[in-house]
């Protein structure tokens, strides 16, 4: 590492992982559900708070020892559309990228429709987006669109 | 028609123009000749979650004509499901009984979770307030024979085309034909603006109205939905528009001569029986073309045909 400043000190503070930077503050713990965190065994390091020229402020979780796939860190954009991943070997930053709202939604959003059958049987929900900016998704079962997204408990 | 062979039929929308196309004409040969022994060593499950007399005899007749043998229920407290079974647990039983299932039930989404558990092929006889892709062919195949074509016809649908699934299903397959659309309902019953982007999409065009006499004389079909009182928060808003979406036989008068008016039924006063004798009524015959349509659904998807 060359120049250390503070924030870099913040990201690069695991061995190996990766840090999810530019979170919402209000979305961190929806984060931390989504890609499944709140049973992982090994260090997550979060933070709430934190100053963010770009966003007044925001949050961060790094999490040790683990590296998603972008499919799974795609579905983060629905609650954190500016994420930004850095993927860190060895301390050092390797990668870094951004989120994408993908364009098929599985098991973590809860259909709006109380009639439909994903809210009255065992199944895992899936949605299809039909519309980005602003979110809107269709029912894969009950067909019905939406544009306010809920989440599975 | 190996193309079809297995494919279940959910919604509208699984199907392409081609696809229509031939189940229609294949409609065409089952009216010729409805009775012939196709689907005699197969076994059809008719299972209605949802009483629906109307479109079950439709299919079981279907099926009997053809020779199958139907096996199922009709009445939802008869079932293993009213003793809390769940839908995934009805269907692995089931399929393994039968060649291909005709399911009605009042869950959206319920025939598409249904074909998913299925081992056979699967056919949506109505999921709630979905999808009820049959009634839609059956209107198709009606619209063909009264007018001989399907292309580039002005199409007028009536009533409660907010909530009415029939209504858009018939838009939504009609996209593909070239049609003009004239929408008389209700200000608050309006054709929901996910089902005008159909439309849109297609580059077609749509005119609204609030008074079905303004859009007789330019309808090749007039297609009649029942508005409900019970949609209406207050009963005098009702009594306000009733009438407005109603047709007797002297709102006929002026419209062309290949004009056909159809209905999904059951009707209530929205047609005056006056209409049942001019040469315009179709709905009683529409009805009956229902069960070639469900007869060419069945034996393409059961590869027969
Ligand atoms: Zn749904």
């Amino acid at each position: 590492m060359t120049t250390i400043n503070k924030r870099e000190l913040i990201v690069s503070a695991i061995e190996n992982g990766t840090v999810i930077d530019h979170i919402p503050v209000n979305t961190v713990l929806m984060v931390l559900n989504i890609l499944g965190l709140n049973n992982y065994e090994d260090e997550v390091l979060i933070g709430i708070n934190l100053d963010s020229k770009k966003y007044g402020k925001k949050g961060i979780i790094k999490v040790r020892g683990k590296y998603f796939q972008q499919h799974d860190l795609n579905k983060i954009a629905l609650v954190a559309p500016d994420a930004t991943l850095i993927v860190i070997k060895n301390y050092e930053v390797v990668e870094k990228k951004s989120v994408q709202i993908p364009d098929k939604i599985d098991e973590i959003l809860k259909c709006i429709n109380p009639n439909c059958i994903t809210n009255k049987e065992a199944i895992k929900t899936k949605f299809t987006v039909i519309g980005k900016d602003p979110l809107k998704i269709q029912c894969h079962y009950c067909e019905k669109s939406m544009t306010n997204i809920r989440f599975a408990e | 028609m190996a193309n079809l062979k297995n494919k279940n039929l959910i919604s509208i929308s699984d199907y392409n123009k081609q696809d229509y196309l031939e189940i229609l004409k294949l409609a065409a040969e089952f009216e010729e000749n409805p009775r012939q022994e196709i689907l005699k060593d197969k076994v059809v499950a008719s299972i209605f979650f949802e009483p629906s007399t109307r479109t079950r005899l439709s299919f079981e007749s279907a099926a009997s004509m053809l020779g199958a043998k139907v096996i199922g229920f009709a009445n939802p407290a008869a079932t293993s499901q009213a003793k809390g079974e769940s839908l995934h647990d009805t269907i692995k039983m089931l399929s393994s009984y039968s060649d291909i299932i005709v399911m009605r039930h009042s869950i959206e989404g319920a025939a598409r979770y249904a074909a998913e558990v299925s081992t056979v092929p699967l056919i949506n006889a109505g999921d709630g307030s979905n999808q009820h892709p049959t009634q839609c062919m059956l209107d198709l195949y009606s619209i063909l024979k009264t007018q001989g074509t399907l292309e580039n016809l002005q199409i007028t649908l009536v009533g409660d085309l907010k909530y009415g699934r029939t209504v858009h299903s018939l838009v939504e397959a009609m996209c593909h034909f070239n049609a003009t659309f004239h929408l008389v309902s209700p200000t608050a019953l309006k054709l929901p603006s996910a089902v005008k982007m159909h439309i849109k999409r297609a580059k077609l065009k749509y005119y609204q109205y609030t008074n079905i006499s303004d859009a007789v004389s330019v309808s090749d079909i007039i297609y009649m939905t029942r508005v409900q009182r019970e949609r209406f928060s207050d009963p005098l808003d009702y009594e306000k528009v009733k009438d407005s979406c109603i047709i007797d036989a002297s709102t006929l008068e002026g419209c062309q001569e290949n004009m056909r008016v159809l209905h999904p039924l059951p009707r209530l006063n929205e047609i005056a029986v006056d209409v049942d004798k001019t040469p315009y009524a179709y709905y009683f015959q529409q009805a009956r073309n229902g069960v070639y349509v469900r007869q060419a659904l069945m034996s393409a998807i059961l590869g027969l045909r």
